[in-house]
């Protein structure tokens, strides 16, 4: 299939989920039920998306667990994004250094 | 009108910033996966979400149909009605439904979250501008990632893919640490995934992450279910 319509189709789904309650949609959602569900998909998506794709992300599972190890430890300790994003890839670059050394 | 467009290009700066890596991480991505520069800037401009984008790539990488493409997107990016929604109730009454259908496009996890904490209503001139500044950096930094996920040696690009997870990792870890009902759906969900990709690989990616996150979410507000205050609190 070509690429343009999986982008186009993933775009118009993207775009409908936000406009039509922008656009059209009044008053709340009362369920409790669903507002749980919804406040915990966020958390959930991100979590089965990192996992276990983090695990071999770099295409040699030690490179990618020692920048898995290094975010978790950097996001534990409440660094900005940004710097748990660049040290984990910094650091499964120094791991394939020198794991190509030895 | 005119101050009100730069008021907003002005909030909108520290998400263009934070953007800007993000996608940078989302372009060197695209390149892992063999799409083309083109492609990876075509997604970011036509879909401004992080999350449903790595999924979606995920989804085109592995040939998926495009009923999973429609689902896995639904899924994802279903917190962004209740954003709209939330929205739809601030809004100045000079945002017609051509306004509407523009704005619509730019509602983000930040955008939402600055647009919320505004007092006044929110005008389309303030919304265009909060918008336009996290698009540029949005569209830039996939290019700049996509360009770079091109020449730069494999090495440095297979660790640069892991910049999108590490950032996730970085947005779920801290909330986490001080609810104990986040960690448990943040754990159930990673527990779900690998038993599908070690077990039960005939499950597509895309698919995988639905019911991974479906499943422990749904677990999740049975078990813990979230009061208004909470979610409010949590919410930014």
């Amino acid at each position: 299939m070509s690429i343009a319509v999986y982008i186009a189709v993933m775009a118009v789904t993207t775009y409908l989920i936000r406009v039509i309650p922008f656009a059209a949609v009044r008053g709340k959602i009362k369920s409790p039920f669903i507002n749980s569900v919804l406040y915990y998909i966020p958390y959930a998506v991100l979590s089965a998306m990192t996992f276990p794709a983090i695990f071999y992300a770099t295409g040699n599972t030690v490179t990618s667990i020692v920048g898995t190890v290094a975010a978790l430890i950097m996001a534990f300790f409440d660094l900005p994004l940004i710097v748990v994003a660049i040290g984990s890839s910094a650091s499964a670059f120094i791991a394939g250094l020198i794991i190509g050394i030895i | 009108m005119k101050n009100k467009f730069v008021m907003g290009m002005r909030h909108g700066v520290p998400i263009m910033l934070g953007y800007f890596s993000v996608s940078f991480g989302f372009g060197v991505l695209c390149i892992q996966n063999n799409l083309s520069v083109l492609a990876a800037v075509g997604i970011s401009v036509t879909n401004l979400t992080s999350a449903g984008q790595v999924a979606g790539v995920a989804v085109i990488a592995a040939g998926g149909s495009l009923i999973e493409m429609i689902l896995c997107q639904l899924v994802i990016n279903l917190r962004y009605s209740l954003m709209s929604l939330s929205l739809s109730q601030k809004l100045d009454s000079s945002f017609n439904l051509m306004h509407r259908l523009f704005v619509g496009f730019g509602i983000t996890d930040e955008i939402f979250a600055v647009a919320s904490a505004q007092t006044e209503p929110l005008t389309p001139p303030y919304m265009y501008g909060l918008i336009l500044t996290p698009f540029l950096g949005w569209s830039s930094g996939t290019l700049l990632g996509a360009i770079a996920g091109d020449i730069m040696p494999a090495s440095v690009t297979a660790a640069l893919s892991l910049m999108l997870y590490g950032m996730f990792i970085a947005i779920i870890i801290p909330p986490a640490k001080k609810n104990t009902k986040l960690l448990f759906v943040i754990l159930l969900s990673a527990a779900v995934s690998v038993v599908f990709h070690y077990l039960l690989p005939m499950v597509s990616s895309g698919f995988a992450i639905i019911i991974s996150a479906l499943i422990s979410s749904i677990t999740a507000a049975l078990i813990f279910p979230v009061s208004a205050k909470e979610r409010g609190e949590a919410a930014e």
